[in-house]
């Protein structure tokens, strides 16, 4: 197939955008009243300058988060939209599915809606018959094909819709995310199926926003942000790129909500004196084993906070940043830094990082404990590090001092948005700065196990009987 | 969206370089192939037919009721009650007036909402746009059909005979579907900018039935004169009842006028030709400029 024949699929510097109006002019009434007005234009860059070409039998993926452009591609391959300049260029048939079922009719039987579906994705009426003991053996329905479509269940009518779309032989396939329906055997048997067509010589243009069905099956891949290509090429490298993308602006709409929260606390609390710092965290292995010594002072007083804050030029705080303790030292500012000592909100896996945290204390404090946990997204626990247990106690810290305490760890977290949250607190258990989502930060990875962590492992497969040290197979990390 | 606001450039295939394949031009009101369009336009009219005719246990007798209704109503009213009734076999006279004027509302009716009806489709995948309006227009054409046929009966069953001149009514059917058609493409199009084309054109509907001779003859408004224009000119000027006194000279009986008598000259013909030409050309021309973007204003 690698002869001279042009690339199914190229995209020749495409632009593509939308005009909103601000206020819908909907009315022939308004129009007439207003003959001469200009409604006012949001024009929205869908997409901004798009160059890419598919290769001949080749499985490419688009990424991107909502809104990042990559369905108004998709339709303007397909044909939905037409696009403002640039050209693209399709060489092969091609059958597009961006819903499965386009046309289904839940008041007729399947037998109709096979024939309406398959029109509609381009067979004429006659193919449609042809094939459609091929369709329902397909989707296995055979005994449901005078069932009005209505009385199928979800997963039947994927199934159905399916059939017919694979019955279309194309070319070049344009896939958006179909997959996402059906149970996890019917989305094996469509990926079965599109190894099967792209093993056929055909080539698969497939748009997602879920990485992993692009690293596990994608030849290349393209990652979209606002409308603009941000990376091309190995789909590992455009998944890492992607997840980044997608914390470190989950990072920035949690400061700027952080923001806008303590602005509105600074507002309503103006006046008051410290109440609600309740201090105990049942969960929290720093947590104290008696009460709490009740708030005299809250760290979030404006005065000081002003005062401390403006070294923290680097930190992300979390979305539901919040602090408790007595207030007798406070945590200024904190950190992660790589093993060349330059800060980062990026943790990579398997590389080695140090936690920093400056403390400044405000009273005398006897063996105070420094800590911090992080907390995955599904908010466990993953990581906790202290000096509980560290001997010999660290002794008095002095009104005024200021520490730095360091915990380096090799990163063997799961690629995740971690929480971290950091503490200072008595010996014995009580908050003296306790910082919740102080710190946001992001591990990326290429390995993904699936595992809580990403423990380093070796694996081992070996012939024959059991023999302790002879030669591995395989071994990964 | 504004008209004027910003042009939009349409796309642009640098040159037909042979290495490269055949360039994506966006949805155009044709499309590349008009098999398709006719299988696309055929299939979603006879599913809809389908489904109003097997949507109920009546089914087909339902789609017939709301003409024969109407009918029945008018047939009572002038015939026994203001014995308006002149004309030979005013029965026939009056369904056929009301199955026309049927045709012509539900087609252009349906047509209005159309593409907004098909969104689905319309968003989804490429194909030529035409068959959405054309589609609907096809579905009341099935009903024309099975509704003529009860005008024959009713013809009969009033002592009409088979004439050759029935022998126009299919070239009389033809031009009216060409006028639905073209308001049907109009209509579509604009509803997708304009909101308020359906109640404007449901009353626009109800002018032209009270100004179709369906009810009357044509020969009511003789002498009577509408800004210094004659009546019946005024009238024939649409090609709707152009084409209605055509059919009811040609199969309900010759003594009804035809179009051209009821002109009183032979080439003021030219009159509802040209606004039945204009309306197919004017709305194709409109449809084939919107249709590239209507999947991105709906």
């Amino acid at each position: 197939m690698r002869d001279d024949s042009p690339p199914p699929v190229v995209v020749d510097r495409v632009h593509k955008r939308f005009e909103l109006p601000r206020e819908k002019v909907h009315t022939l009434k308004e129009r007439v009243l207003h003959p001469l007005r200009r409604s006012a234009v949001d024009v929205l860059h869908a997409l901004n300058d798009i160059s890419f070409a598919m290769e001949q039998g080749e499985f490419f993926g688009i990424v991107g988060r909502n809104g990042s452009g990559k369905s108004t591609l998709l339709k303007c391959l397909a044909g939905i939209y037409a696009v403002d300049t640039g050209a693209i260029y399709i060489n092969g048939r091609m059958s597009t599915f961006i819903e499965l079922g386009v046309g289904f009719n839940p008041d007729l039987p399947a037998r109709d809606n096979v024939l309406l579906n398959a029109t509609m994705l381009g067979l004429s009426p006659r193919e449609g018959r042809k094939r459609f003991d091929s369709v329902i053996d397909f989707a296995e329905l055979g005994e449901f094909v005078d069932l009005k479509l209505k009385n199928y269940s979800t997963g039947m009518m994927v199934r159905l819709a399916f059939s017919v779309m694979i019955q279309v032989d194309a070319e070049i396939l344009l896939i958006d995310e179909v997959l996402a329906v059906g149970d996890a055997a019917f989305q094996q048997k469509c990926f079965d199926e599109f190894e099967r067509i792209r093993s056929s010589g055909s080539s698969v243009l497939f748009v997602t926003h879920d990485m992993s069905a692009i690293k596990r099956f994608c030849d290349r891949a393209m990652l979209l942000e606002r409308g603009h290509m941000v990376a091309l090429g190995d789909p590992e490298e455009v998944g890492n790129r992607y997840l980044e993308l997608n914390f470190s602006e989950q990072a920035r709409a949690a400061e700027r909500e952080a923001a806008e929260a303590a602005e509105r606390f600074d507002e309503e609390h103006s006046g008051e004196n410290g109440a609600g710092a309740s201090g105990v965290s049942p969960l929290d292995p720093l947590a104290p084993a008696a009460g709490p010594a009740a708030g005299a002072e809250t760290p979030t007083d404006p005065a000081t906070e002003s005062g401390l804050d403006p070294s923290e030029g680097h930190r992300t705080p979390a979305t539901d940043a919040s602090r408790e303790g007595d207030g007798a030292a406070q945590i200024i500012d904190a950190w992660f830094e790589d093993d060349r000592r330059e800060r980062t909100d990026t943790l990579y896996s398997g590389r080695s990082y140090t936690f920093v945290g400056r403390v400044r204390f405000r009273d005398d404090v006897e063996n105070p404990l420094f800590g911090i946990t992080m907390q995955n997204g599904r908010r466990d626990n993953v990581f906790a590090a202290s000096n509980v247990w560290m001997q010999p106690r660290l002794g008095v810290f002095g009104a005024g001092e200021e520490v730095a305490f360091r915990i380096q760890f090799d990163n063997a977290l799961a690629p995740d948005r971690y929480r971290v949250n950091t503490a200072v607190a008595h010996q014995g258990g009580a908050w003296i700065d306790h910082r919740l989502g102080m710190l946001s930060v992001v591990v990326t990875g290429t390995n993904v196990s699936g595992g809580l962590v990403e423990l380093p492992y070796q694996i081992t497969v070996e012939h024959g009987q059991p023999a302790p040290t002879s030669e591995p197979v395989e071994s990964a990390r | 969206m504004s008209v004027q606001a910003v042009d939009r450039p349409r796309s642009t295939p640098q040159s037909d370089r042979p290495s490269l394949g055949r360039p994506i031009k966006g949805p155009s009101a044709l499309g590349s192939s008009p098999r398709r369009l006719w299988h696309l336009t055929w299939t979603m009219a006879r599913t809809e037919f389908k489904l109003a005719f097997f949507g109920s246990a009546l089914g087909y007798l339902w789609q017939l009721m709301r003409p024969l209704m109407l009918f029945g109503v008018m047939y009572v009213l002038f015939v026994y009650i203001l014995k308006e009734a002149t004309g030979l076999y005013y029965g026939a006279y009056l369904l056929m007036g009301v199955v026309m004027f049927t045709f012509l509302s539900e087609a252009s009716g349906g047509a209005v909402t159309s593409l907004l009806d098909r969104e689905n489709l319309v968003r989804k995948i490429e194909f030529p746009r035409l068959a959405v309006p054309l589609a609907t227009v096809l579905k009341a054409l099935f009903s024309l059909g099975l509704n003529l046929i009860v005008v024959i009966i009713f013809l009969f069953a009033e002592g009409g005979r088979v004439q050759w001149t029935w022998l126009e009514l299919p070239v009389l059917v033809l031009l009216l579907v060409g006028f639905a058609a073209g308001l049907g493409m109009i209509l579509s199009v604009a509803y997708v900018r304009y909101r308020d084309v359906r109640p404007i054109w449901e009353v626009v509907l109800q002018m032209m039935f009270y100004g179709s001779p369906i009810f009357y003859l044509i020969s009511k408004v003789e002498g009577h004169k509408l800004l210094g224009i004659k009546a019946s000119y005024l009238l024939m000027a649409n090609p709707f009842v152009a084409i209605l006194e055509q059919a009811k000279h040609a199969v309900v009986s010759p003594t009804y006028p035809s179009a051209i008598n009821a002109l009183g000259g032979g080439l003021l013909i030219l009159i509802p030709a040209g606004i039945w030409l204009a309306v197919i050309v004017i709305g194709f021309f409109v449809f084939d400029h919107e249709a590239p973007y209507v999947a991105e204003q709906l």
